[in-house]
């Protein structure tokens, strides 16, 4: 059973429709890419697992446990765990705290947990009493990945977690989302870098104008000279 | 001099230490509720008179009722914010903004209504000072208010670096939606903020009906001070609330003195313009604050 | 005989009030209804109008200052301006912050107004007021003057009207309630946000001290406790928000409405015996707080909810069209 499943979702915000049917399913271990131009509603849907938009249709299921349209607050207690493009972190809180704060609704001793995630990342420990708003772009994205991983989810949505970022820590990043996927938590993420993202993806879907498009495997993406013209163009497409 | 430190100086802290318990809990609702609580001045106002009645009744000493006063107030506040804010907790904050104008009339009225609108003394008698070095002369009530103030503020401070609540109230006022997407229980964290503006709000009140008197004016007369302090400090920075609300007593009081010649460099009937045009200089040069707040 | 005259008396007098409240209410209605922008210092606006028309036209008198006796145009268009000139200074501080600010900041310059009245006693006799102060149309008999007085408000009512709408209907209207509803993209669409934003707060002040300066004249006396928060602020804001926000109708029915239930409530808790009649005075500050409360909540339209000009709409459409 897929963890993750998007059944012909419909939605967007207020009045303007984004998503017009858009599936897509994330099965255990997986690290899956959304690639697709600007305004095709990437982001848009992955906010809608998150409970961030009103789906008019579709369905989103967990588990095989329906979440359409559940608010975020709850949707976390189910093992979603999001970390938004920007404004990830909460700047004046230390780097702990943070992290502290991801494990918010956890009800259990969460240090043994702090202690791992130091290990997966060791910039963190090291700055772990430094407020995380005077750290680097990269390692800001690390404490929010780091937050989120706090309550071991189900599966980790990743919102262009590169964006913005040099060449140099972009690298660094993708092989940060490889190494937390290796701990065994699946990965949706939607990513601007379509090339690299791919690279290190299982599967993904190229979305237009809030559809499908063309789904597969990395791989087959990459190597798909439709897919590579329109979206993976020189490398870093805008 | 020492008339200047017994009459100006002491005087001005005392009043500042007020100021600064009611701005913490300005700069809590605004940094967390995002909105500019102008009912702030009446949950004080409600405060006093709830430990007035609870004096009367019981016959002890206002500071020995305070922590029953501040829990009946922290009550209304919370029915309050359930009743008349929470409905606009998705609606632009400018709506609250409005609810809240209204509950500064309603308050009033309701205290007015049921205590009426005479001059009311919260302790009797008048206390003879203390003495030091022949001549600095502290009234003991005065080293009670700053004493208590000192004490509150660590607890504030222990509160919102050491506890997880106080942590989610920080994170929260980073970013509201962040804190949702974490999972943490923002209307938890929103009951945390009434309970202790509430019943900081209570102190400050009480603290300043033992100085002064008590009269259903008292509540909107502190708002526009704390407010002061709260921008002066920052937005968002509850020991930059203090530090205003310290500024801004020592300022008024000090603004009387005679620095040029004998009489009052400000006229003492302007005193209370002393916070706004300190407020109005902090949003002209520098909204954020002396300790880097938001700025909305 | 004598009882209806007095009736017909009352209803001038209910109808000239709520006149001058309609005034207040548009003004307000440019700041809040259009523009988003909260005034909590109504009262202050209106108590400088309020003055100033007074001191300028009333007869030399010890007691504060003045003696110009200069005529009511002059007296009018000088309180306005005064007014206009602190709206400016306090929205070059505020406009670029979010509204909370000039809520603060409004409400502040309302008390500091409060204190100047309060402490220079030599300009206006301090807590008791200005009195004798020139009305229009006084020497009129019985119940003309009154009659012509109403009149003058009204067809000021009926300008302003007027006004209001031609400028709503017009782009600098449209360019409003873009700003209102979405800043970013009216910033995007070059928009110069705070001069727009500074023409509205500076409009509505102006007509908040014209109301002022009537109602200081058809008083004929005028005391600090006008600038009480109670009264005239918050009263206006309950009026706007029951009539209609952004709706000029909604803002003139909401003052005639609200004053005649303000006042017919007064005339019945009066009528109490003296110690109830002093409680129950807060009794109806307190439901109108509540009735501002639930309007807020439940109708927030108002009763006569915004109408949005025209082409403006027919743009919105075709452009939600076309997405689909």
């Amino acid at each position: 059973m897929s963890v993750l499943e998007l059944d012909a979702v419909v939605g967007g915000y207020g009045d303007t429709q984004i998503l017009h049917g858009v599936s897509m399913k994330v099965d255990p271990g997986e690290i899956v890419v959304i690639i697709g131009p600007n305004g095709a509603g990437k982001s848009t849907a992955m906010k809608a697992v998150f409970g961030l938009l009103n789906l008019s249709d579709g369905k989103v299921s967990l588990d095989g446990e329906d979440i359409t349209n559940m608010p975020p607050e709850q949707v976390v207690r189910h093992g979603v765990c999001y970390v938004p493009q920007t404004s990830n972190i909460f700047p004046s809180l230390t780097v702990e705290e943070n992290l502290e704060m991801g494990a918010f609704v956890r009800e259990d001793d969460f240090r043994p947990r702090l202690l791992e995630l130091y290990e997966v990342f060791p910039p963190l420990a090291e700055k772990r009493k430094q407020a995380a708003g005077t750290l680097s772009g990269g390692q800001r994205q690390m404490v929010a990945m780091a937050k989120a991983m706090m309550l071991e989810p189900k599966i980790l949505l990743l919102d262009e977690p590169t964006a913005g970022l040099s060449p140099k820590y972009r690298g660094e990043i993708f092989s940060i989302v490889k190494t937390v996927n290796a701990t065994g938590t699946p990965i949706l993420m939607v990513e601007q870098n379509a090339k690299q993202a791919l690279k290190i993806a299982n599967r993904g879907y190229v979305l237009v104008d809030g559809k499908n498009k063309y789904q597969g495997s990395g791989q087959d993406l990459l190597d798909d000279p439709e897919v590579a013209e329109m979206f993976l163009g020189g490398g870093a497409a805008a | 001099m020492i008339e200047f430190l017994n009459f100006y100086l002491i005087p001005g802290l005392v009043l500042g230490s007020i100021y600064a318990l009611g701005a913490i809990g300005i700069t809590l609702t605004f940094s967390i509720l995002r909105f500019a609580n102008f009912a702030h001045g009446e949950t004080m106002l409600l405060g006093v008179y709830i430990t007035w009645s609870l004096v009367q009744f019981s016959g002890l000493h206002p500071l020995v009722v305070l922590p029953v006063a501040a829990m009946l107030t922290v009550l209304a506040v919370l029915v309050i914010d359930r009743a008349f804010y929470k409905p606009f907790r998705t609606s632009p904050t400018i709506m609250v903004v409005i609810a809240s104008f209204g509950m500064m009339l309603m308050v009033r009225s309701v205290v007015q209504f049921f205590w009426g609108v005479q001059l009311k003394g919260m302790t009797p008698g008048i206390q003879r000072p203390m003495v030091f070095f022949d001549s600095l002369r502290i009234s003991p009530k005065h080293v009670t208010i700053i004493g208590a103030t000192l004490v509150l503020m660590l607890a504030v401070h222990y509160l919102l670096s050491r506890t997880k609540i106080g942590k989610a109230m920080r994170a929260m006022s980073d970013s509201p939606e962040l804190a949702k997407l974490t999972g943490i229980d923002t209307e938890k964290v929103i009951r945390m903020t009434w309970i202790v503006g509430g019943a900081l709000a209570t102190a400050a009140g009480v603290f300043l009906a033992i100085d002064t008197h008590i009269d259903t004016n008292m509540g909107f007369k502190m708002l526009l001070p704390m407010f002061a302090a709260a921008i002066l400090g920052g937005i968002g920075r509850p020991f930059g609330a203090v530090a205003g609300g310290l500024i801004i007593g020592v300022v008024e009081e000090i603004s009387s003195y005679p620095w040029i010649g004998t009489e009052p460099l400000l006229n003492p009937g302007y005193k209370a313009g002393v916070a706004f045009a300190i407020m109005i200089a902090m949003l002209l040069w520098r909204p954020s604050g002396l300790f880097k707040g938001k700025v909305f | 005989m004598d009882q209806f005259y007095g009736i017909f008396l009352y209803v001038i007098s209910l109808l000239t009030m709520g006149g001058i409240y309609a005034i207040l209410a548009l003004g307000l209605n440019i700041q809040w209804g259009f523009t988003g922008l909260f005034n909590a210092g109504i009262a202050g606006f209106f108590a400088i109008g309020a003055y100033v028309s007074a001191l300028l036209t009333t007869a030399p008198s010890l007691r504060h200052l003045g003696g110009y006796e200069l005529p009511y145009i002059v007296s009018f268009a000088v309180a306005m301006a005064v007014s206009g000139i602190i709206a400016w200074g306090v929205g070059k501080v505020c406009l670029k912050l979010r509204a909370d600010y000039l809520a603060i900041a409004t409400i502040g310059i309302a008390e500091i107004f409060r204190l100047i009245l309060k402490n220079e006693t030599w300009a206006t006799n301090g807590p008791r007021g200005v009195s004798m102060i020139p009305k229009p149309f006084e020497s009129l008999p019985e119940p003309w003057n009154q009659l012509a007085f109403l009149g003058l408000i009204l067809a000021t009512v009926v300008a302003i009207y007027f006004l209001l709408e031609t400028a709503r209907r017009s782009p600098w209207g449209r360019v409003m309630t873009a700003i209102r509803e979405n800043e970013k993209s009216a910033m995007a669409a070059g928009k110069d946000i705070e001069k727009f934003r500074m023409e509205a707060f500076v409009v509505g002040c102006m007509l908040m001290a014209l109301a002022g300066a009537f109602i200081a004249h058809y008083l004929k006396f005028i005391g600090p406790n006008a600038t009480d928060p109670m009264t005239s602020t918050f009263l206006v804001w309950v009026m706007l928000v029951v009539g209609g926000s952004a709706n000029n109708k909604g803002a003139i029915l909401g003052a005639f409405l609200m004053w005649a239930i303000w006042s017919a409530s007064e005339i019945l808790t009066s009528r109490l015996p003296d110690e109830l009649a002093i409680r129950t005075a807060y009794i109806r500050i307190f439901l109108i707080g509540l009735a501002l409360q639930i309007f807020l909540q439940k109708f927030p339209k108002g009763i006569f909810p915004e109408v949005r000009p025209k082409p403006e709409r027919r743009e919105v459409v075709t452009e939600s069209n076309a997405s689909r």
